[in-house]
């Protein structure tokens, strides 16, 4: 059987459901970001193989582009992210996201 | 196929670090293996003709995001806390197992449109063209642009001391 779309479907859904198992069990907020970063990239994943596989015989380039614009907002919200938990690390003297509950009701 | 026999091997290779990015102990370690999942991504790009993604892929999620990642790691680890999971282990699971479910069973049962024979190879001017044609994506991509500045401007604002 010759890889098809499903198959990309598949692998995608695969990696989106670890990380967000991750991004949701995880207590280090370094570790929630990666998670994050796996769950954008299993979403640019379908982005791409929709654009291969939806038209036959030629690539819809909007897929791409959609990627690009993925990658520009993966790599703002890694640096205001990162900058946030240096930010707590510096004043609490913990990256640990279940302790940082100073807005908790 | 070798295209075929490349996807499998580059699709377990991602879901076994993707694995050990969630269950490794070591901060350190799994961002490694997000490292290799992020380089088996580029190699499932280059499976799907995205030549020009898979190299971004490489620079901009390895060479600035994960590296990025590194520092703040190097800069907060906790080498005796590890990286420990949170109250919330078995609803994640179960929903993610639903999740799970439900996206494969409808990405599997939909009759989505065969297309065995290669398409065009899409290269850079393609994309480029694209992006700056009429009623294309110009003002998206000034967007971003300002978006970005504001990003790092923000960082910046964030770690400066007082």
């Amino acid at each position: 059987m010759s890889v098809g779309v499903e198959h990309y479907l598949v692998l995608s859904a695969i990696l989106f459901v670890i990380g967000m198992f991750g991004a949701l069990t995880k207590q280090n907020s370094v570790v929630i970001l990666m998670c994050i970063e796996l769950m954008l990239n299993a979403a640019n994943i379908v982005l791409v193989a929709f654009s291969r596989f939806l038209v036959p015989g030629t690539v819809l380039i909007d897929g791409h582009v959609f990627v690009i614009f993925v990658m520009v907002v993966a790599a703002a919200e890694a640096a205001v992210g990162l900058a946030i938990i240096m930010a707590l690390y510096r004043t609490r003297k913990t990256s640990d996201a279940t302790e940082i509950n100073l807005m908790k009701g | 196929m070798a295209v075929d026999i490349a996807f499998w091997i580059l699709a377990a290779i991602a879901v076994v670090s993707a694995v050990a990015v969630v269950t490794l102990r070591d901060v350190f370690r799994a961002a490694i293996f997000l490292i290799l999942c992020f380089f088996t991504t580029a190699g499932i790009f280059v499976t799907l003709n995205a030549d020009f993604l898979a190299a971004m892929q490489v620079l901009v999620y390895i060479g600035a995001v994960a590296i990025l990642l590194i520092f703040a790691i190097l800069f907060t680890r906790d080498v005796q806390q590890g990286n420990p999971s949170n109250k919330l282990k078995v609803p994640a699971a179960i929903v993610g197992v639903v999740l799970l479910g439900v996206m494969v069973s409808s990405a599997v049962t939909f009759g989505w449109p065969e297309s065995v024979y290669l398409p065009e190879l899409a290269d850079t001017a393609d994309i480029g063209q694209r992006l700056f044609s009429e009623n294309g994506y110009v003002v998206p991509v000034q967007i971003a642009g300002l978006m970005l500045l504001a990003a790092a401007i923000g960082a910046i604002v964030l770690m400066r001391e007082k």
